[in-house]
């Protein structure tokens, strides 16, 4: 199968319209025990007591703001290289749930570093990077509206998003590189998690719902936006008839 | 060359030109990435030239055990930071985070004094990336597996 094969619209969205419930369903029901697992059964941590439960919605809110990114930058890429007619689509329908994260990171970060560290906000490298990124996700979503030929901006939003990704790695490694106060990665290091089994499993699963819940939306969004453009082609072609 | 490959070598070789420079412009800003510095790094800095207390700065580091005194006010406190090779005394007024106490990471921020000491201004305590419940850790205290309270 070829990487053109979903290029065609109609195709492509009987495929959407199949995933996409499953997806959504998937999302809820991980939602629903995550949580459940997170607020109830997760037992208090040893330092830092209840206020840990905020880690099961801030750290996949985290995880999933980069890896929107990663998925903004990477469509970007087959847009700009193969022109996949998808390709720009993916990456325009993705950035907004990107903010939506990243915004959320950055929320219940705060909420999360007022009683543990005593400050809402700091200007160190890893919360820093992360306010980059939201506004690397709001600059992209302006571009698009800023220029009125989907084409060019399609173009110029995905030369954004690659100039951008620069950023990611830079975020992820920030806790490495510098002193900061935010703390050094718990689950994704060398030497394995250093979260204890009953605390890194509910994680897991609410990382996992947030990323079907990407999915869903996602399919959504782009399904709205192939629509609209053929919405916006009818009406052009009703004009010049 | 087909096109689509000559276009992936172009946005290759930019993607990895501005990579390059990037990690340039954050090497040559380290001084001023970095949220603190540990006691070691600030007595290398006072080595060179001495810090005027007009500068502000943070330091960072584990309140060192047996440290902490209060004042007879019972408002100043007293510690040392320390990244066990280098210790910083640190004078403070003020309202301490929760979290802080014997043996946690502390960022004070604050400027240094003519007598030595580092007069904070503000103190945000800092924890490590270990998570685990109370049981957990008591389990592991008692087993004498508990590697501290930090890295």
């Amino acid at each position: 199968m070829s990487m053109h094969y979903f290029a065609n619209p109609a195709r492509f969205t009987r495929l959407a319209g199949r995933i996409q419930p499953w997806a959504g369903g998937l999302a809820a029901l991980l939602l629903l025990v995550g949580l459940y697992l997170a607020l109830v059964e997760v037992p208090a941590d040893y330092q830092q007591g209840d206020t840990v439960r905020i880690m099961f919605v801030h750290v996949p809110s985290a995880w999933m703001a980069m890896f929107c990114y990663m998925f903004l930058a990477g469509a970007s890429a087959v847009g700009l290289i193969w022109k996949h007619p998808l390709a720009d689509l993916a990456a325009k329908a993705s950035a907004p749930i990107g903010a939506g994260f990243t915004f959320l990171a950055l929320v219940t970060g705060s909420i999360w570093g007022k009683p543990m560290w005593g400050t809402w906000w700091v200007w160190d490298a890893r919360l820093t990077s992360v306010l980059i990124l939201f506004f690397l996700y709001l600059g992209y979503m302006a571009l698009w509206q800023a220029i009125e030929d989907s084409q060019k901006a399609g173009k110029a939003a995905a030369v954004l998003a690659l100039v951008g990704a620069v950023n990611v790695p830079i975020i992820k490694f920030s806790v490495d590189w510098w002193n900061t106060l935010h703390q050094p990665a718990s689950v994704l290091r060398m030497d394995g998690p250093a979260i204890h089994s009953s605390m890194l499993w509910p994680l897991l699963i609410m990382a996992l719902a947030f990323k079907a819940y990407f999915v869903a939306l996602l399919l959504t969004r782009m399904r709205m936006e192939l629509n609209l453009r053929r919405i916006r082609a009818l009406r052009l072609a009703e004009r010049t008839s | 060359m087909t096109r689509k490959q000559r276009r992936l070598y172009i946005v290759g070789g930019f993607m990895l030109i501005f990579a390059t420079a990037a990690a340039l412009v954050l090497m040559a800003f380290e001084e001023n990435i970095v949220f603190f510095y540990s006691p070691t790094e600030l007595a290398r800095k006072m080595e060179q030239q001495p810090i005027s207390p007009e500068r502000r700065l943070r330091i960072g580091g584990l309140v060192e055990e047996g440290s902490v005194q209060r004042d007879k006010d019972g408002l100043t406190i007293m510690f040392r930071v320390t990244d066990t090779v280098e210790v910083v005394q640190v004078r403070f007024r003020g309202l301490l985070p929760d979290l802080f106490r014997e043996g946690q990471g502390v960022v004070a921020e604050g400027s240094m004094r003519a007598d030595g000491a580092f007069e904070a201004t503000e103190v945000l305590a800092k924890h490590d990336e270990t998570y685990m419940p109370k049981e957990v850790a008591d389990a592991l205290k008692e087993a004498g597996q508990w590697q501290g309270d930090h890295e």
